[in-house]
């Protein structure tokens, strides 16, 4: 075992600032929608408006960041391996077994965590952005207003962005209970906390991102 | 190096959070530059430029109100002619109707849901025509001595109508310290009809009544005396005695409307989300969360049991706030005060029952407001909706104008014959339209958009006022409403995934925290086995 510091600053400061916004959103998001009342309609619907925007600046950050540090290419999709993973999570997590691919600060994420992170990003963060976008701009005209979104029915826009949020609320459950299967239930979450994470010495022999570093 | 990193991130992120925090608990101040300067501007009550109690010709003892008339036209020679193209005076309007084509919508041609209709009672429903002498269906409006200028230009307070007397003023009114104190209309000419219009104190509008003569900014914020002391022409404004403002019990087309936005403009309020609501929601909707505020206004009126008497005689019964409940003339009312309004799509145009319409549907709409959702000129606004039944023809399917006043029994009229054939004879007669002589009672239905009582913006409705599922605007369909609708489909459907996912992890981290239990209990077996073996 050797400690390796495997998330950086800003990916820490990223995680963590997302995380809380989108449960902030949630909160706020799910207020307005209906569902039970903390601040009052009013102040939910300010709240969810500040914060969606800080979201969309803290998001274009963390591309600018994951196009200049490369670290876009943990999350390109293989299949090898993913069987194994699934096999896993299904059966040799029970047994004790070991994790069937190996961390390193070069492939962080395992494979099925490699599709996942990338519908996340890929899919439902940007339906929930996108869709978010639109309700807020949305407006009928009147004969001083500027069109921004006319007369694609609210309903559907709606209807998008409650299901962005239903999914994102079942993958921080489900991401939340997973962060509890590696080396110890803690060690996952302490290290987004620290960046630093005791990682295996040996590279398996199918290391997707081999380097030379 | 790596503490000033750190030191230089914390600051950062500190500062971020500061930031932030500033940014929403941030209010916007509260002056508004915009009000401000209208408030200067409304301040400023005009002054006359003429004395009219100095001019020679007002030196004299008025017989005649026409007197009065032809004095004022010696000098404004030609006012008259503009009086004679106004509504007021005309009782009715041209405009195009879809499906109707161009045609005449007034009280000549109209009926309601309150005293009906003014044909056939004119001697009585004169008292609020601009006009003297109109006691038939004979009236002059050629004749320009006829026109009322005293009505709306008196500023002494002594002048009023007779009760019955077909426009002319009451006998006890001094015809020349009124002709000497004219001027701008007040609020209490224009009150003088609007605010009784149906036969008593705000029955009609809901909104228009005489508290607003003198009252507080919670009731009225604009024609409040402790607030900007608002008359009504101030809004209502005229040029050539062409006023604008319509209400839509009479009126069709979307013109010369009096409106909020010719002062407010059409961006009054500070929040960009508020503003944007103006092209669906009209001002109105949000800022008159109430009407009838001081005084009761009629909200259902029955005629069907009008002529029920009591040993012979028509009698009256009063409600507990002192309002007419029942009266044998009128038949049964409903008064309610503090009304919430109803709510209704509107795109300013609208369409009358003209007399000698067939009823296609029950209730009889009176008047409809036209407007939906999708209608790019179409708001939301509030309406009272006055309810009632009515007298109809039964055969011909129509609703019949009956003859309600008369001065005197036997002529024909309900109020003093209480025969409603006779009346519907002599109704129908004069407005020229055949009665089978088979009648009955048909609900009707009109509606009164509420313009006026305007509440300080403090009262102006709060979001979930509408944005709930049972709020003000459940009835209001064709849209998707935040907070009111959602898709019950996706839901039902999250939550179970939710639901699904929760049981998921529980049941993963379970079976982990048993096999864990299960796999420990095995290796201290093995363990123990070993050192067994180990001390064989």
């Amino acid at each position: 075992m050797r400690k390796v510091y495997i998330y950086k600053g800003f990916e820490r400061f990223w995680h963590w600032t997302q995380a809380a916004l989108i449960l902030f959103l949630a909160v706020t998001g799910f207020e307005v929608h209906g569902s039970f009342e903390i601040f009052g309609f009013e102040k939910a619907v300010q709240f969810h408006r500040v914060a969606s925007w800080m979201l969309i600046g803290l998001i274009v950050f963390a591309i600018f960041w994951h196009i200049t540090t490369g670290e876009w290419k943990q999350y390109i999709p293989t299949t090898k391996k993913l069987k194994e993973q699934l096999v896993y999570y299904v059966s040799g997590i029970f047994k004790g077994e070991k994790h069937p691919t190996a961390k390193t600060e070069l492939s962080k994420l395992n494979p099925l965590q490699r599709m996942v992170y990338l519908s996340f990003k890929l899919i439902l963060i940007p339906m929930t952005i996108i869709s978010g976008i639109f309700y807020m701009l949305y407006k009928t005209i009147d004969q001083n207003n500027l069109v921004v979104v006319e007369d694609y029915p609210l309903e559907s826009i709606a209807f998008w962005h409650t299901l962005g949020a239903i999914l994102l609320m079942v993958f921080l459950i489900v991401h939340v209970y997973m962060t509890t299967t590696g080396e110890t239930p803690t060690s996952n979450i302490k290290a987004m906390l620290t960046g630093y994470e005791d990682l295996e010495d040996e590279h398996t022999e199918n290391e997707p991102l081999k380097n030379t570093h | 190096m790596k503490v000033m990193h750190r030191n230089i991130l914390f600051t950062i992120i500190a500062i971020l959070v500061v930031l932030i925090l500033v940014n929403v608990l941030h209010e916007a101040p509260t002056y508004n530059l915009k009000l401000e300067t209208l408030k200067q501007e409304y301040a400023i009550k005009p002054t006359p430029s003429v004395d009219h109690s100095k001019l020679e010709i007002l030196q004299q003892n008025f017989e005649t109100p026409q007197e009065v008339t032809a004095a004022c036209i010696s000098c404004h020679t030609e006012t008259h002619k503009e009086v004679m193209a106004s509504s007021h005076w005309n009782w009715e309007r041209l405009s195009y109707v879809e499906g109707r084509g161009i045609s005449a919508s007034g009280k000549n041609t109209l009926l309601n849901n309150f005293c009906i209709g003014s044909n056939s009672n004119q001697q009585a429903c004169a008292a609020c025509h601009i006009g003297f002498g109109m006691n038939d269906d004979h009236f002059d409006y050629k004749n320009a001595l006829n026109v009322d200028c005293m009505v709306c230009h008196d500023n002494s307070e002594e002048y009023k109508k007779g009760t019955s007397m077909a426009g002319y003023p009451d006998r006890t009114v001094n015809l020349q310290k009124v002709a000497q104190s004219v001027g701008t209309p007040q609020r209490n000419n224009c009150g003088s009809c609007h605010f009784f219009s149906g036969g008593g104190n705000n029955v009609k509008h809901g909104d228009l009544e005489v508290a607003q003569l003198s009252t507080t900014r919670d009731v009225d914020v604009h024609m409040a005396v402790n607030g900007m002391n608002m008359s009504c022409v101030d809004c209502h404004t005229a040029e050539n005695h062409q006023i604008i403002g319509k209400l839509y019990s009479v009126s069709t087309n979307n013109t010369d409307r009096a409106t909020c936005e010719q002062c407010h403009t059409n961006t009054p309020h500070f929040s960009h989300v508020l503003n944007r609501h103006g092209s669906k929601v009209s001002c109105q909707a949000c800022h008159i969360p109430e009407y009838a505020k001081v005084n009761a206004t009629k909200m259902a009126w029955h005629w069907s049991e009008a002529g029920k008497m009591k040993d012979g005689e028509p009698y009256h019964e009063e409600d507990s706030i002192g309002n007419h409940r029942y009266l044998s003339m009128k038949g049964s009312f409903k008064w309610e005060q503090n009304v919430k309004p109803d709510y209704v799509w509107f795109n300013g145009t609208a369409d009358q029952y003209h007399l000698g319409d067939s009823i296609t549907s029950v209730p009889v709409q009176i008047n409809t407001l036209y407007g939906n959702y999708s209608d790019r000129n179409s708001k939301i606004i509030p309406v009272k909706i006055h309810v009632g039944d009515q007298i109809y023809d039964k055969e011909f399917k129509r609703l019949i104008q009956p003859k309600l006043y008369s001065e005197n029994e036997g002529d024909s009229a309900f109020w003093k014959d209480f025969d409603w054939e006779k009346a519907s004879i002599a109704g129908m007669h004069e407005v020229g339209l055949p009665f089978s002589g088979n009648y009955g009672f048909v609900e009707t239905e009109m509606y009164w958009p509420v313009n006026h009582m305007v509440a300080p913006k403090e009262q102006a409705l709060s979001c979930v006022e509408c944005h709930s599922p049972d709020g003000r605007l459940a009835g209001l369909e064709g849209f998707y409403m935040p907070g009111r609708d959602r898709n019950k489909t996706l839901d039902t459907a999250g939550t179970w995934l939710i639901v699904l996912a929760l049981l998921a992890v529980v049941g993963h981290g379970l079976t982990r925290i048993i096999s864990t239990i299960a796999k420990d209990k095995y290796e201290k077996q093995v363990i123990d086995y070993r050192q067994e073996d180990l001390t064989d």
